[in-house]
């Protein structure tokens, strides 16, 4: 593989950059591998990445329904954080944060990772004891955590409201410093190369129709590209996590639903935070072109269309606007919607299922993008090692029978009922 | 914007009301002596199909009668809406 590097800048320069070798190929399909990876997004191609290089699985294969990077890992509003209060948690997205802070070399790909932070506003005393409490335990757990006082807030994002009639007055916030943001289709690419470059095949428009099952066990995937045999099969697909469990006769506690984002015109700069309201749901941070990258609230039915519905934009930018009055100003540029596979208490799952050899990563909700470089790593070790990794041992699948539910915030798929 | 149709009061904005999710789950009768894995399955697993969809919609900011309708998960259309308790086999 050709290094990136400033020198294969200039060498390429001289010939019009006509001669750049392809980042990764198109491979037809072998008849069998060892392991199928199935979603060829950001925590698919992180997978095949990780069973390579740190297990030395390389007879792998993405299959990815239509093109790399062009779900969710392409529709994110971009966000790293690890601020969380649950060990299992708050442990598993710090030991992601040390893997994003060592991307760009790792990868030899720049993700232009941007430790910027995070700032949680908070609208009450009662919300700055709840920040307050979160924030011990995340330094309990190592992370880095800053409680702010209005003032504070004031200094680093002096355009939100701090004036005397509002509605949701800010008290302070919590800021986790080393939280930022990272060009999410860089990371796609990234992983592909990499991945690509040890031997994974990446096998685009490949959709997968049904699995072969025999006494238990996986034994291969039926796609449009026709059958292709595997010893093992891990299943990576986010918002159509519902339809391939269907073909399994799997019934999952995870339920699809519509999240949108949205871009304003790009300006100066002026924020230099994430920034996070705390009386609703609405995040914002400004992207380096300029616009101002805002998300929120689901749509609030099961969807699968990945396009959004105007009464939750108008919703969302509702709160932007108490937070951020200077918004109103700004023209939209661009919506967009993604499919979330949002499970019952609000936490992933990375686990084995109860057929040998099929393993399952999803229930990311909304925050699969900061976790891609760890769902990665620790979904690769799971389907490698045929266990789970402490990392992920709380992320099972069988804790909604057990009761260790993981409810950082206690809300599941009905979101919007905070 | 979703129309929804409610059979009590006529065609409205989705804004009036709040989604109450899959109307084909079944809570396991009151009293029955049933597994924890039963009533497990009851609370957390959804089937979440892409396409047709039976869900509870509540009109809260209307008549606060809940509802069923038939949806498209995929296309958002709406075929037909039920009262309650219709359609309780």
């Amino acid at each position: 593989m050709q290094k990136y590097s400033v020198f294969s800048l200039i060498k390429n320069a001289f010939s019009d950059h006509q001669n750049w070798e392809v980042a990764w190929k198109d491979p037809t399909p072998k008849k069998e591998y060892d392991v199928i990876i199935i979603g060829g997004g950001g925590h698919g191609l992180a997978t095949a990445y990780y069973l390579a290089k740190e297990h030395n699985i390389t007879n792998v294969a993405i299959i990815e329904k239509g093109w790399i990077g062009g779900g969710n890992v392409g529709r994110n509003t971009t966000i790293i954080r690890s601020n969380y209060m649950h060990d299992d948690n708050a442990l598993f997205s710090e030991f992601g944060m040390d893997l994003w802070r060592k991307m760009s070399q790792d990868l030899n790909y720049n993700v232009m990772f941007s430790p910027r932070g995070i700032i949680n506003l908070a609208h009450s005393d009662a919300q700055m004891n709840a920040y307050s409490r979160r924030g011990n335990s995340m330094r309990l757990n190592g992370i880095d955590a800053v409680l702010l006082n209005r003032e504070e807030v004031q200094k680093r994002i002096p355009m939100a409201d701090f004036s005397d009639n509002v509605r949701f007055p800010i008290f302070g916030g919590l800021m986790q410093p080393s939280a930022g943001t990272a060009r999410h289709d860089a990371v796609a690419w990234g992983y592909a190369r990499q991945a690509d470059s040890m031997g994974v095949d990446i096998i685009q428009n490949c959709e997968v129709t049904g699995f072969d099952v025999t006494n238990g066990k996986i034994i291969g995937v039926r796609t449009s590209r026709g059958d292709i045999k595997a010893k093992k099969v891990g299943l990576c697909v986010a918002g159509s996590t519902n339809i391939l469990a269907e073909m399994l006769n799997m019934t999952l506690p995870i339920e699809t639903h519509l999240l949108q984002a949205c871009v304003s015109e790009p300006v100066k700069p002026l924020l230099d935070h994430v920034v996070t309201f705390g009386a609703g749901h609405f995040y914002c941070s400004q992207s380096d072109k300029g616009e101002m990258v805002m998300g929120g609230d689901l749509d609030g039915y099961n969807s699968y269309s990945q396009r959004g519905n105007l009464p939750t934009l108008q919703h969302v930018l509702t709160e932007g606007i108490a937070m951020f009055p200077f918004l109103s100003k700004l023209k939209m540029l661009r919506t967009w919607g993604g499919i979330m596979d949002m499970s019952m208490d609000g936490s992933p799952i990375i686990d084995k299922t109860h057929i040998d050899g099929l393993y399952l990563n999803c229930g990311w909700c909304y925050g699969g993008f900061k976790a891609t470089p760890a769902s990665g790593w620790t979904f690769a070790h799971t389907i490698a090692q045929d266990r789970v990794h402490e990392l992920n041992a709380g992320y099972s699948l069988n804790r909604f029978n057990t009761g260790d539910l993981i409810d950082e915030k206690g809300l599941g798929t009905k979101t919007w009922i905070s | 914007m979703l129309y929804i149709f409610c059979p009590h009061c006529g065609l409205r904005s989705q804004n009036e009301f709040a989604y109450g999710g899959d109307a084909t789950v079944k809570r396991p009768e009151l009293n029955k002596e049933i597994s924890d894995k039963d009533w497990d399955n009851f609370v957390y697993l959804r089937k979440s199909p892409r396409g047709k969809h039976l869900e509870l919609w509540h009109h809260i900011s209307g008549c606060r009668q809940w509802i069923k309708v038939e949806r498209d998960t995929s296309t958002h259309e709406i075929f037909k809406t039920y009262k309650a308790d219709e359609l309780t086999e």
